[in-house]
Protein backbone atom coordinates (compact mmCIF):
# COMPACT_ATOMS: atom_id res chain seq x y z
CA UNK A 1 0.00 0.00 0.00
CA UNK A 2 1.11 3.57 -0.64
CA UNK A 3 2.56 5.19 2.46
CA UNK A 4 2.44 8.78 3.61
CA UNK A 5 4.90 9.57 6.37
CA UNK A 6 3.94 12.30 8.83
CA UNK A 7 7.26 13.35 10.34
CA UNK A 8 7.12 13.22 14.13
CA UNK A 9 9.93 15.07 15.87
CA UNK A 10 7.92 15.63 19.05
CA UNK A 11 6.95 19.18 18.08
CA UNK A 12 3.23 19.34 18.45
CA UNK A 13 0.21 17.20 18.08
CA UNK A 14 0.28 15.21 14.88
CA UNK A 15 -2.84 13.25 15.54
CA UNK A 16 -5.07 15.77 13.79
CA UNK A 17 -2.79 15.85 10.77
CA UNK A 18 -2.81 12.08 10.37
CA UNK A 19 -6.55 11.81 11.09
CA UNK A 20 -7.35 14.46 8.52
CA UNK A 21 -5.26 12.72 5.85
CA UNK A 22 -6.85 9.37 6.68
CA UNK A 23 -10.22 11.08 6.38
CA UNK A 24 -9.59 12.11 2.76
CA UNK A 25 -7.33 9.33 1.46
CA UNK A 26 -8.40 5.88 0.34
CA UNK A 27 -6.01 2.96 0.24
CA UNK A 28 -3.19 4.93 1.79
CA UNK A 29 -1.28 4.06 4.91
CA UNK A 30 -0.55 7.09 7.07
CA UNK A 31 2.33 6.60 9.49
CA UNK A 32 3.38 9.09 12.14
CA UNK A 33 7.08 8.43 12.47
CA UNK A 34 10.51 9.71 13.47
CA UNK A 35 12.25 6.80 11.76
CA UNK A 36 14.53 7.96 8.94
CA UNK A 37 14.14 4.73 6.93
CA UNK A 38 10.35 4.88 7.09
CA UNK A 39 10.43 8.48 5.90
CA UNK A 40 12.93 7.63 3.16
CA UNK A 41 10.72 4.78 1.93
CA UNK A 42 7.42 6.66 2.04
CA UNK A 43 5.79 7.67 -1.22
CA UNK A 44 5.10 11.17 0.12
CA UNK A 45 5.96 13.15 3.21
CA UNK A 46 4.05 15.57 5.41
CA UNK A 47 6.22 17.76 7.60
CA UNK A 48 4.20 19.54 10.32
CA UNK A 49 5.44 21.32 13.42
CA UNK A 50 4.48 23.79 16.12
CA UNK A 51 6.36 25.66 18.76
CA UNK A 52 9.53 27.69 18.75
CA UNK A 53 12.12 27.63 15.95
CA UNK A 54 15.05 26.75 18.20
CA UNK A 55 13.19 23.81 19.75
CA UNK A 56 12.12 22.58 16.33
CA UNK A 57 15.64 22.66 14.93
CA UNK A 58 17.01 20.95 18.05
CA UNK A 59 14.37 18.24 17.75
CA UNK A 60 15.15 17.68 14.06
CA UNK A 61 18.84 17.21 14.91
CA UNK A 62 18.12 15.08 17.96
CA UNK A 63 15.99 12.72 15.90
CA UNK A 64 18.64 12.71 13.16
CA UNK A 65 16.11 13.85 10.56
CA UNK A 66 17.86 16.74 8.77
CA UNK A 67 19.10 14.78 5.76
CA UNK A 68 16.04 12.62 5.25
CA UNK A 69 13.70 15.64 5.46
CA UNK A 70 15.82 17.64 3.00
CA UNK A 71 16.00 14.65 0.69
CA UNK A 72 12.21 14.28 0.76
CA UNK A 73 11.76 18.01 0.18
CA UNK A 74 13.89 17.76 -2.96
CA UNK A 75 12.62 14.48 -4.36
CA UNK A 76 9.09 13.42 -3.46
CA UNK A 77 5.66 14.95 -2.92
CA UNK A 78 6.25 16.99 0.20
CA UNK A 79 3.85 19.09 2.26
CA UNK A 80 5.16 21.41 4.97
CA UNK A 81 2.71 22.79 7.52
CA UNK A 82 3.26 25.82 9.80
CA UNK A 83 6.70 25.29 11.39
CA UNK A 84 7.24 22.72 8.64
CA UNK A 85 7.20 25.65 6.21
CA UNK A 86 9.31 28.02 8.27
CA UNK A 87 12.24 25.66 8.91
CA UNK A 88 12.76 25.25 5.16
CA UNK A 89 14.16 28.77 5.03
CA UNK A 90 17.66 29.86 5.96
CA UNK A 91 17.18 31.76 9.18
CA UNK A 92 14.59 32.86 11.73
CA UNK A 93 14.47 35.92 13.97
CA UNK A 94 12.93 33.77 16.69
CA UNK A 95 14.82 32.95 19.90
CA UNK A 96 17.37 35.68 19.25
CA UNK A 97 18.17 34.28 15.80
CA UNK A 98 17.99 30.62 14.77
CA UNK A 99 19.65 28.98 11.75
CA UNK A 100 17.15 26.78 9.90
CA UNK A 101 17.43 23.98 7.32
CA UNK A 102 18.32 26.47 4.60
CA UNK A 103 16.63 24.86 1.63
CA UNK A 104 15.47 28.31 0.47
CA UNK A 105 17.21 31.67 0.95
CA UNK A 106 15.13 33.97 3.09
CA UNK A 107 14.23 35.02 6.60
CA UNK A 108 11.46 34.12 9.03
CA UNK A 109 10.26 37.36 10.65
CA UNK A 110 8.00 38.27 13.54
CA UNK A 111 4.90 40.33 12.84
CA UNK A 112 5.61 43.93 13.83
CA UNK A 113 4.04 45.01 17.13
CA UNK A 114 1.36 47.67 17.13
CA UNK A 115 -0.25 46.80 13.80
CA UNK A 116 -3.77 48.21 13.47
CA UNK A 117 -6.81 47.68 11.28
CA UNK A 118 -10.12 49.55 11.49
CA UNK A 119 -8.97 51.30 14.64
CA UNK A 120 -8.35 48.03 16.50
CA UNK A 121 -5.03 46.53 17.42
CA UNK A 122 -4.04 43.43 15.46
CA UNK A 123 -3.19 40.73 17.92
CA UNK A 124 -0.12 38.54 17.89
CA UNK A 125 -0.27 35.57 17.45
CA UNK A 126 -2.23 35.89 14.24
CA UNK A 127 -4.91 33.40 15.24
CA UNK A 128 -7.98 32.54 13.22
CA UNK A 129 -9.36 32.37 9.69
CA UNK A 130 -7.73 34.54 7.04
CA UNK A 131 -7.96 34.70 3.29
CA UNK A 132 -5.34 32.90 1.23
CA UNK A 133 -4.86 34.61 -2.12
CA UNK A 134 -3.01 32.51 -4.59
CA UNK A 135 -0.41 33.58 -7.07
CA UNK A 136 -1.15 31.42 -10.08
CA UNK A 137 -2.57 27.95 -10.41
CA UNK A 138 -1.32 24.86 -8.66
CA UNK A 139 -2.74 21.32 -8.43
CA UNK A 140 -3.06 21.72 -4.65
CA UNK A 141 -5.54 24.58 -5.11
CA UNK A 142 -7.92 22.44 -7.17
CA UNK A 143 -11.58 22.86 -6.09
CA UNK A 144 -10.62 25.62 -3.63
CA UNK A 145 -11.80 29.17 -4.26
CA UNK A 146 -9.15 31.85 -4.58
CA UNK A 147 -9.34 33.91 -1.38
CA UNK A 148 -10.70 31.00 0.67
CA UNK A 149 -10.16 31.26 4.42
CA UNK A 150 -7.83 28.90 6.26
CA UNK A 151 -6.99 28.62 9.96
CA UNK A 152 -3.73 30.25 11.10
CA UNK A 153 -1.87 30.32 14.42
CA UNK A 154 1.55 31.95 14.26
CA UNK A 155 3.62 34.93 15.33
CA UNK A 156 6.30 34.56 12.64
CA UNK A 157 5.98 34.44 8.87
CA UNK A 158 8.30 33.52 6.01
CA UNK A 159 9.92 36.06 3.74
CA UNK A 160 11.62 34.10 0.93
CA UNK A 161 14.13 35.92 -1.25
CA UNK A 162 12.86 34.39 -4.46
CA UNK A 163 9.43 35.88 -5.21
CA UNK A 164 8.71 33.02 -7.62
CA UNK A 165 8.57 30.68 -4.62
CA UNK A 166 5.38 32.24 -3.32
CA UNK A 167 2.20 30.26 -4.06
CA UNK A 168 -0.11 32.45 -2.00
CA UNK A 169 -0.17 35.53 0.19
CA UNK A 170 -2.31 36.63 3.15
CA UNK A 171 -2.99 40.05 4.57
CA UNK A 172 -2.59 40.53 8.30
CA UNK A 173 -1.41 44.06 8.90
CA UNK A 174 1.22 43.30 6.31
CA UNK A 175 0.95 41.03 3.28
CA UNK A 176 3.00 37.90 3.90
CA UNK A 177 3.73 34.69 2.02
CA UNK A 178 1.29 32.07 3.31
CA UNK A 179 2.22 29.25 0.92
CA UNK A 180 5.25 28.35 -1.17
CA UNK A 181 5.61 25.91 -4.05
CA UNK A 182 8.52 24.52 -6.01
CA UNK A 183 8.51 21.36 -8.12
CA UNK A 184 7.54 18.52 -5.76
CA UNK A 185 7.27 20.73 -2.70
CA UNK A 186 4.34 22.66 -1.27
CA UNK A 187 4.34 24.28 2.15
CA UNK A 188 1.75 26.37 3.97
CA UNK A 189 1.70 28.61 7.02
CA UNK A 190 -1.91 27.75 7.85
CA UNK A 191 -3.27 24.47 9.21
CA UNK A 192 -5.16 22.53 6.53
CA UNK A 193 -5.94 19.84 9.11
CA UNK A 194 -7.90 22.46 11.07
CA UNK A 195 -9.42 24.37 8.16
CA UNK A 196 -12.67 22.47 7.71
CA UNK A 197 -13.66 21.59 4.11
CA UNK A 198 -11.11 23.82 2.38
CA UNK A 199 -8.30 22.24 4.38
CA UNK A 200 -9.50 18.72 3.71
CA UNK A 201 -9.69 19.50 -0.01
CA UNK A 202 -6.09 20.71 0.01
CA UNK A 203 -4.98 17.53 1.79
CA UNK A 204 -6.90 15.40 -0.70
CA UNK A 205 -5.22 17.27 -3.54
CA UNK A 206 -1.84 16.58 -1.95
CA UNK A 207 -2.55 12.85 -1.63
CA UNK A 208 -3.47 12.74 -5.34
CA UNK A 209 -0.70 15.04 -6.53
CA UNK A 210 1.85 13.64 -8.98
CA UNK A 211 4.43 16.35 -9.56
CA UNK B 1 -7.58 43.39 7.20
CA UNK B 2 -8.87 39.94 6.46
CA UNK B 3 -9.02 38.14 9.79
CA UNK B 4 -12.51 36.88 10.57
CA UNK B 5 -13.92 37.30 14.05
CA UNK B 6 -14.38 33.80 15.42
CA UNK B 7 -17.68 32.35 16.64
CA UNK B 8 -17.11 29.60 19.17
CA UNK B 9 -19.90 27.41 20.56
CA UNK B 10 -19.12 25.99 23.99
CA UNK B 11 -20.28 22.61 25.29
CA UNK B 12 -20.38 21.66 28.95
CA UNK B 13 -19.50 18.00 29.26
CA UNK B 14 -20.16 15.92 32.39
CA UNK B 15 -18.89 12.34 32.43
CA UNK B 16 -18.79 12.27 28.64
CA UNK B 17 -22.25 13.72 28.05
CA UNK B 18 -23.34 17.17 26.98
CA UNK B 19 -25.26 18.83 29.80
CA UNK B 20 -27.23 22.05 30.16
CA UNK B 21 -29.39 20.63 27.41
CA UNK B 22 -29.01 20.86 23.70
CA UNK B 23 -32.19 20.91 21.64
CA UNK B 24 -31.62 20.09 18.03
CA UNK B 25 -34.28 18.26 16.17
CA UNK B 26 -31.94 16.87 13.55
CA UNK B 27 -29.56 14.91 15.74
CA UNK B 28 -30.40 11.59 17.27
CA UNK B 29 -28.62 12.01 20.58
CA UNK B 30 -28.31 15.58 21.82
CA UNK B 31 -26.26 14.36 24.76
CA UNK B 32 -23.54 12.99 22.53
CA UNK B 33 -20.70 15.51 22.22
CA UNK B 34 -19.61 14.02 18.90
CA UNK B 35 -23.02 14.54 17.30
CA UNK B 36 -23.30 18.06 18.64
CA UNK B 37 -19.77 18.95 17.52
CA UNK B 38 -20.44 17.56 14.07
CA UNK B 39 -23.55 19.71 13.83
CA UNK B 40 -21.68 22.88 14.83
CA UNK B 41 -18.94 22.08 12.37
CA UNK B 42 -21.52 21.73 9.58
CA UNK B 43 -23.06 25.05 10.56
CA UNK B 44 -19.70 26.77 10.20
CA UNK B 45 -18.38 27.10 13.75
CA UNK B 46 -14.83 28.51 13.71
CA UNK B 47 -13.75 26.46 16.72
CA UNK B 48 -15.43 24.37 19.40
CA UNK B 49 -14.73 24.57 23.13
CA UNK B 50 -15.45 21.73 25.55
CA UNK B 51 -15.71 22.53 29.19
CA UNK B 52 -15.31 19.40 31.29
CA UNK B 53 -17.34 19.75 34.47
CA UNK B 54 -17.02 16.14 35.57
CA UNK B 55 -16.81 16.12 39.35
CA UNK B 56 -16.16 12.47 40.16
CA UNK B 57 -12.52 11.58 39.67
CA UNK B 58 -13.16 8.06 38.37
CA UNK B 59 -14.96 9.48 35.35
CA UNK B 60 -12.43 12.13 34.45
CA UNK B 61 -10.96 10.10 31.62
CA UNK B 62 -14.23 10.26 29.73
CA UNK B 63 -13.35 13.71 28.34
CA UNK B 64 -10.25 12.19 26.73
CA UNK B 65 -12.43 9.76 24.81
CA UNK B 66 -14.78 12.56 23.84
CA UNK B 67 -11.90 14.59 22.42
CA UNK B 68 -10.50 11.58 20.58
CA UNK B 69 -13.84 10.82 19.00
CA UNK B 70 -14.54 14.42 17.99
CA UNK B 71 -11.02 15.03 16.67
CA UNK B 72 -11.29 12.02 14.38
CA UNK B 73 -14.06 13.60 12.37
CA UNK B 74 -14.30 17.31 13.06
CA UNK B 75 -11.47 19.26 11.46
CA UNK B 76 -11.60 22.66 13.10
CA UNK B 77 -9.73 23.78 16.24
CA UNK B 78 -10.84 22.15 19.49
CA UNK B 79 -10.25 23.61 22.93
CA UNK B 80 -10.70 21.70 26.18
CA UNK B 81 -11.00 23.31 29.59
CA UNK B 82 -11.83 22.09 33.07
CA UNK B 83 -9.58 20.13 35.37
CA UNK B 84 -6.30 21.02 33.66
CA UNK B 85 -3.93 21.09 36.64
CA UNK B 86 -0.58 19.76 35.48
CA UNK B 87 1.49 19.43 32.32
CA UNK B 88 0.43 15.76 32.15
CA UNK B 89 -3.18 16.90 31.80
CA UNK B 90 -2.19 19.21 28.95
CA UNK B 91 -0.26 16.43 27.24
CA UNK B 92 -3.16 14.00 27.59
CA UNK B 93 -5.58 16.44 25.95
CA UNK B 94 -3.22 17.35 23.12
CA UNK B 95 -2.51 13.69 22.44
CA UNK B 96 -6.23 13.02 22.36
CA UNK B 97 -6.55 15.61 19.58
CA UNK B 98 -7.22 18.90 21.35
CA UNK B 99 -5.54 21.91 19.75
CA UNK B 100 -5.65 24.08 22.83
CA UNK B 101 -6.28 23.62 26.51
CA UNK B 102 -7.78 26.25 28.78
CA UNK B 103 -6.16 26.62 32.20
CA UNK B 104 -8.21 28.40 34.83
CA UNK B 105 -8.00 27.75 38.58
CA UNK B 106 -4.63 26.01 38.37
CA UNK B 107 -3.11 29.16 36.88
CA UNK B 108 -4.28 31.21 39.83
CA UNK B 109 -2.86 28.80 42.39
CA UNK B 110 0.34 28.17 40.46
CA UNK B 111 1.08 30.81 37.81
CA UNK B 112 4.37 29.08 36.96
CA UNK B 113 2.29 26.23 35.56
CA UNK B 114 1.32 28.51 32.66
CA UNK B 115 4.96 29.28 31.97
CA UNK B 116 5.89 25.59 32.10
CA UNK B 117 3.04 24.62 29.82
CA UNK B 118 3.80 27.29 27.21
CA UNK B 119 7.53 26.46 27.32
CA UNK B 120 6.84 22.83 26.75
CA UNK B 121 3.92 22.88 24.33
CA UNK B 122 4.06 26.34 22.77
CA UNK B 123 1.93 29.42 23.36
CA UNK B 124 -0.42 28.51 20.54
CA UNK B 125 -2.06 25.75 22.56
CA UNK B 126 -2.32 27.40 25.97
CA UNK B 127 -5.44 29.45 26.69
CA UNK B 128 -5.78 31.09 30.08
CA UNK B 129 -9.39 31.22 31.23
CA UNK B 130 -10.22 34.18 33.44
CA UNK B 131 -13.43 34.41 35.47
CA UNK B 132 -13.80 38.05 36.42
CA UNK B 133 -16.31 39.85 38.58
CA UNK B 134 -16.83 43.58 38.95
CA UNK B 135 -15.85 44.64 42.47
CA UNK B 136 -15.94 48.44 42.16
CA UNK B 137 -18.80 50.48 43.58
CA UNK B 138 -21.23 52.39 41.44
CA UNK B 139 -19.36 55.69 41.32
CA UNK B 140 -15.85 54.25 41.38
CA UNK B 141 -13.66 53.63 38.37
CA UNK B 142 -14.36 50.09 37.16
CA UNK B 143 -12.33 47.28 38.67
CA UNK B 144 -12.64 43.52 38.26
CA UNK B 145 -11.23 40.67 40.27
CA UNK B 146 -10.46 37.05 39.47
CA UNK B 147 -12.76 34.48 41.00
CA UNK B 148 -12.18 30.73 41.06
CA UNK B 149 -14.38 27.67 41.59
CA UNK B 150 -17.00 28.76 39.14
CA UNK B 151 -17.08 32.31 40.43
CA UNK B 152 -17.57 31.43 44.09
CA UNK B 153 -14.14 32.18 45.52
CA UNK B 154 -12.61 35.64 45.36
CA UNK B 155 -8.84 35.87 45.03
CA UNK B 156 -8.21 39.58 45.40
CA UNK B 157 -6.31 39.55 42.09
CA UNK B 158 -7.01 42.38 39.65
CA UNK B 159 -8.31 40.95 36.37
CA UNK B 160 -6.48 43.35 34.05
CA UNK B 161 -3.15 42.91 35.79
CA UNK B 162 -3.69 39.16 35.76
CA UNK B 163 -4.40 39.10 32.02
CA UNK B 164 -1.16 41.04 31.42
CA UNK B 165 0.80 38.68 33.59
CA UNK B 166 -0.59 35.58 31.88
CA UNK B 167 0.31 37.06 28.48
CA UNK B 168 3.83 37.67 29.76
CA UNK B 169 3.99 34.06 30.90
CA UNK B 170 3.35 33.00 27.34
CA UNK B 171 -0.39 32.36 27.16
CA UNK B 172 -1.50 32.35 23.53
CA UNK B 173 -5.01 33.56 24.16
CA UNK B 174 -7.38 34.64 26.92
CA UNK B 175 -10.87 33.26 27.45
CA UNK B 176 -12.56 35.99 29.45
CA UNK B 177 -15.81 35.25 31.26
CA UNK B 178 -17.78 37.86 33.14
CA UNK B 179 -19.20 36.12 36.19
CA UNK B 180 -21.69 38.96 36.54
CA UNK B 181 -23.09 38.25 33.09
CA UNK B 182 -22.72 34.48 32.80
CA UNK B 183 -26.18 32.98 32.33
CA UNK B 184 -27.98 36.35 32.35
CA UNK B 185 -28.52 36.69 28.59
CA UNK B 186 -28.14 40.48 28.87
CA UNK B 187 -24.90 40.68 26.92
CA UNK B 188 -21.16 40.69 27.59
CA UNK B 189 -19.56 43.02 30.12
CA UNK B 190 -18.22 45.20 27.32
CA UNK B 191 -16.17 47.46 29.53
CA UNK B 192 -14.35 44.47 30.98
CA UNK B 193 -13.83 42.90 27.56
CA UNK B 194 -12.42 46.10 26.07
CA UNK B 195 -10.16 46.75 29.04
CA UNK B 196 -8.61 43.28 28.82
CA UNK B 197 -8.39 43.30 25.03
CA UNK B 198 -6.52 46.61 25.10
CA UNK B 199 -4.25 45.47 27.92
CA UNK B 200 -2.76 42.48 26.08
CA UNK B 201 -1.33 41.79 22.65
CA UNK B 202 -2.79 38.26 22.50
CA UNK B 203 -6.33 37.48 21.28
CA UNK B 204 -9.24 37.69 23.72
CA UNK B 205 -12.38 35.55 23.58
CA UNK B 206 -15.40 37.21 25.17
CA UNK B 207 -17.74 34.96 27.14
CA UNK B 208 -20.69 35.23 29.48
CA UNK B 209 -24.07 36.80 28.88
CA UNK B 210 -24.99 36.26 25.24
CA UNK B 211 -28.76 36.23 24.79
CA UNK B 212 -29.19 37.60 21.28
CA UNK B 213 -27.17 38.11 18.15
CA UNK B 214 -26.64 41.82 18.69
CA UNK B 215 -24.63 40.89 21.79
CA UNK B 216 -22.10 39.13 19.57
CA UNK B 217 -21.78 42.26 17.44
CA UNK B 218 -21.33 44.41 20.55
CA UNK B 219 -18.67 42.03 21.86
CA UNK B 220 -16.44 42.49 18.83
CA UNK B 221 -17.25 46.11 18.02
CA UNK B 222 -17.48 47.71 21.45
CA UNK B 223 -15.73 45.00 23.47
CA UNK B 224 -12.96 44.72 20.85
CA UNK B 225 -12.94 40.95 21.34
CA UNK B 226 -11.19 38.78 18.77
CA UNK B 227 -13.66 35.95 19.22
CA UNK B 228 -17.00 35.40 20.92
CA UNK B 229 -18.08 32.32 22.80
CA UNK B 230 -21.66 31.34 23.52
CA UNK B 231 -23.51 28.27 24.69
CA UNK B 232 -27.22 28.44 25.18
CA UNK B 233 -28.25 30.54 22.16
CA UNK B 234 -26.74 27.87 19.92
CA UNK B 235 -27.70 24.80 21.95
CA UNK B 236 -31.37 25.60 22.01
CA UNK B 237 -31.30 26.24 18.30
CA UNK B 238 -32.53 29.77 18.92
CA UNK B 239 -29.99 30.70 16.29
CA UNK B 240 -27.73 28.59 14.14
CA UNK B 241 -24.07 29.50 13.79
CA UNK B 242 -24.81 30.41 10.19
CA UNK B 243 -27.55 32.84 11.21
CA UNK B 244 -25.26 34.40 13.76
CA UNK B 245 -22.56 34.90 11.15
CA UNK B 246 -24.90 36.38 8.59
CA UNK B 247 -26.16 38.80 11.21
CA UNK B 248 -22.61 39.81 12.13
CA UNK B 249 -21.71 40.33 8.50
CA UNK B 250 -24.74 42.55 8.01
CA UNK B 251 -23.52 44.66 10.90
CA UNK B 252 -20.16 45.06 9.21
CA UNK B 253 -18.24 42.40 11.14
CA UNK B 254 -15.88 40.24 9.11
CA UNK B 255 -16.77 36.55 9.51
CA UNK B 256 -16.01 33.29 7.74
CA UNK B 257 -19.12 32.32 5.76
Amino acid sequence: MRTIAVVDYSMGNLRSVSKAIEHVADAVRVVVTDDADTIANAERVVFPGQGAARDCMAAIERHGLREVVLDAARNKPFLGICMGLQVLLRHSEENGGTPLLGLFPGEVRRFPSGMQANGQRLKIPHMGWSRVERRGEHPLWRDIADGERFYFVHSYHVDPEDPALSAATTDYGIRFTSAIARDNLFAVQFHPEKSADAGLTLLRNFVQWNP
Amino acid sequence: MGLAKRIIPCLDVDAGRVVKGVRFVDIRDAGDPVEVARRYDREGADEITFLDITASSDQRDTIVHVVEAVASEVFIPLTVGGGIRATEDVLRMLNAGADKVAINTAAVFNPEFVREATDRFGSQCIVVAIDAKRVSGKDEPPRWEIFTHGGRKPTGIDAIAWARRMAEYGAGEILLTSMDRDGTKIGFDLELTRAVSRAVEIPVIASGGVGKLQHLVDGVKQGEADAVLAASIFHFAEYSIGEAKRYLRKQGVEVRL
